[in-house]
């Protein structure tokens, strides 16, 4: 099998995150850099179908100088190979146009399935797995929390609100992968030694015939409203006093029960 | 020149979902002060007869495709039909859902029409005739204003946000052909597993009760189960009660669980790491009880208690009994 994950370096969920004076964008000084959460998934479940049918993993990333270092984190974890696409052109890239770098740099290479997280924890925009799955002009189901291969056949579970849904298809296809689909590994000391020596391919924009121009642009980025200060209930100091003096506020000042 | 103001409604096992009318009203607000009308598309198998009550809300034409491949939802149907119909006539904007359909869906109509599209948004306005969609971005440590250069202009909505607003007109059935060749179709709903009958989405509560590692144990929700009863509310939980498996991962609220918007959100022993508050930051009313003054979910509760949630929360059953008698 050769089987293709995807990864995108984002900040650290418990970064700060300041924006710009000017608004044109976030204050990148100070964050510490990971691998988005739920691409951890899409790596673990790349290299438990690995384990079980053999083949290899590609791990494909969009991103900066410093995205290396999450290709090398895939690559530690268990990863045969990489391809990191570095180019400024891509830097404002749009989940549209990063779908487009994606498509362009795995046509380029043989997939039999590939992974990618259900969303990415910096610009939330959960796209990029379905319009990568169009591009290629393959099946795609997102938000996975189970799958199962036989042949060519795949079986995927997505949970929707108050059912799961089990969905047939087959390969090759694009999966986006969730919590609950496993418990990502971490990288061993081994690992890491021997991922400093496996190939990352560097691309460019003008490698894969991309430019990279987003047609959904953020126009202002702003800090979140400020939300008033709210009231700490001392009632008569007894948990019924403090119940009653709750309950009194969400019926009557919030009106929401 | 792209015109018309489009919505994508959301039906279910043959009714229309609360989510449609919030967009289907917001919809109509914008096209007012476009001065442009509102058309829905309605995809499904025998769903004609909902295109009236989207009417009530403010849309002005239905486009129906009634096509048995499109029961029940997969994205390859659902998307060539929506895209289809969108391509035929050029919508300046489309509106979709995020909810766990829409979220699915809304993707692969982009990569269908190569157009922009901003996602689980929360405000959406309309500026130099263009429209601009506000949206929460680093899960909600920060806001984004969107403007897609493209058409149509795509913008999803967060669920429970948009007010619903009550506006009849005619919502008028055009159909169309999906244009579907069902043997062609590359994904099938093998089975659908319904959770206990019921049981309320957090996704979709307008109220949440919910619990964390405060709770001690599976058993201690109990006392959350029956103040959630009274209330119509969903019960939900922190990734640390999930991880310890007390609760299903479908109620993990956070970063990595559902992002939720109801109009109250009750807090019992959750601490507010900030991945949690990533999942109900944007909720209306935000009440918390914790036994430790120094918890971070207090800095963002608009009500505070400090105190033994076994000793509160049945106390606040018993006054909302009171209350709702
Ligand atoms: C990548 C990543 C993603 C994450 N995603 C999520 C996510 O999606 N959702 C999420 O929730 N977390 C998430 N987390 C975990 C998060 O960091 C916290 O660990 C978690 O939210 C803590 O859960 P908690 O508040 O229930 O537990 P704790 O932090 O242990 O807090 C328990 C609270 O209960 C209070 N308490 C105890 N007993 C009582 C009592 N008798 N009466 C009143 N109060 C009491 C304590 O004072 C304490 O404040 C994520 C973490 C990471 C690293
Ligand atoms: N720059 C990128 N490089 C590699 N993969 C990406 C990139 N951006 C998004 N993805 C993949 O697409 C998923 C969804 O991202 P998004 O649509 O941006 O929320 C991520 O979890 C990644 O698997």
């Amino acid at each position: 099998m050769n089987i293709v994950a995807c990864v995108k370096q984002v900040p650290d969920t418990e970064a700060q995150i300041k924006v710009k004076g000017d608004g044109s964008g976030i204050e990148e000084g100070g964050i510490k850099w990971v691998m988005n959460p739920y691409d951890e998934f899409g790596v673990e479940e790349a290299l438990k179908l690995k384990e079980k049918l053999g083949g290899d993993v590609t791990i494909v990333s969009v991103g900066p100088a410093r995205a290396m270092e999450t290709v090398r984190t895939a690559l530690a974890m268990g990863a045969e190979k990489g391809i990191l696409i570095d180019d400024p052109a891509l830097y404002n890239a749009d989940a549209y146009a990063t779908a487009e770098a994606l498509a362009a740099a795995i046509k380029g290479i043989p997939y039999d399935i590939i992974f990618c997280g259900q969303r990415a924890i910096d610009d939330d925009s959960a796209q990029v797995g379905a319009i990568l799955a169009e591009l290629l002009g393959i099946p795609q189901v997102t938000f996975v929390t189970k799958l199962e291969i036989d042949g060519t056949a795949v079986k995927a579970t997505r949970p929707i609100e108050g059912a799961s849904v089990v969905v047939a298809t087959s390969r090759p296809c694009v999966i986006t992968a969730t919590k609950g689909l496993n418990e990502p590994r971490y990288a061993s000391l081994p690992g890491i030694m021997k991922a400093k020596k496996k190939p990352v391919d560097m691309k460019k924009a003008a490698d894969l015939g991309v430019s990279g121009a987003a047609k959904a642009k953020v126009v202002k980025f702003a800090p979140p409203p400020a939300r008033p200060p709210g009231k700490i209930i001392c009632a008569d100091d007894t948990p019924e006093g403090k119940a009653a003096e709750l309950a009194k506020l969400l019926r009557e000042e919030a009106k929401v029960i | 020149m792209a015109k018309g103001v489009w919505i994508v409604a959301e039906q279910r096992d043959g009714a229309l979902r609360k989510v449609s009318f919030e967009l289907a009203s917001t919809a109509r607000k914008l096209a007012d002060q476009l001065g442009d009308e509102v058309a829905a598309v309605l995809c499904g198998a025998g769903v004609e007869a909902m295109a009236a009550e989207l009417g009530k809300y403010g849309v002005d034409k239905v486009y129906v495709a009634d096509d048995p491949a499109l029961e029940p939802y997969t994205t390859d149907a659902h998307a060539a039909a929506v895209a289809k119909v969108v391509k035929e006539n050029e919508p300046a904007i489309l509106l979709l859902a995020a909810s766990a359909q829409g979220k699915d869906l809304a993707p692969s109509v982009v990569g269908k029409l190569a157009t922009g599209m901003a996602t689980d948004c929360t405000e959406v306005k309309i500026d130099g005739g263009k429209l601009v969609a506000v949206r929460p971005m680093y899960a909600g440590k920060c806001f984004g204003e969107i403007v897609v250069d493209t058409f149509p202009q795509m913008a999803s909505l967060r669920p429970n946000v948009f007010t619903i607003v009550e506006c009849a007109k005619a919502g008028e059935v055009v159909k169309f052909d999906a244009g579907l060749d069902a043997g062609a179709l590359k994904t099938k709903v093998a089975e659908i597993q319904k959770e206990a009958a019921g049981k309320i989405d957090v996704s979709e509560a307008n109220i949440i009760v919910s619990g964390g590692r405060g709770m001690k144990g599976p058993e201690g929700y109990g006392i959350l189960e029956e103040l959630a009863a009274l209330l119509g509310a969903a019960v939900g939980a922190s990734r640390a009660a999930v991880d310890a498996g007390w609760r299903p991962q479908s109620d993990q609220v956070g970063q990595t669980g559902k992002v939720v918007s109801p109009n109250l959100y009750i807090a019992c022993g959750i601490s507010g790491a900030i991945q949690h508050l990533a999942g109900m930051s944007s909720s209306k009313y935000i009440a918390a009880i914790n036994k430790d003054p120094e918890a971070p979910i207090f800095a963002r509760a608009d009500y505070g208690v400090v105190d033994d949630l076994f000793k509160v929360v049945p106390a606040l059953t018993q006054e909302v009994k009171k209350l709702l008698a």
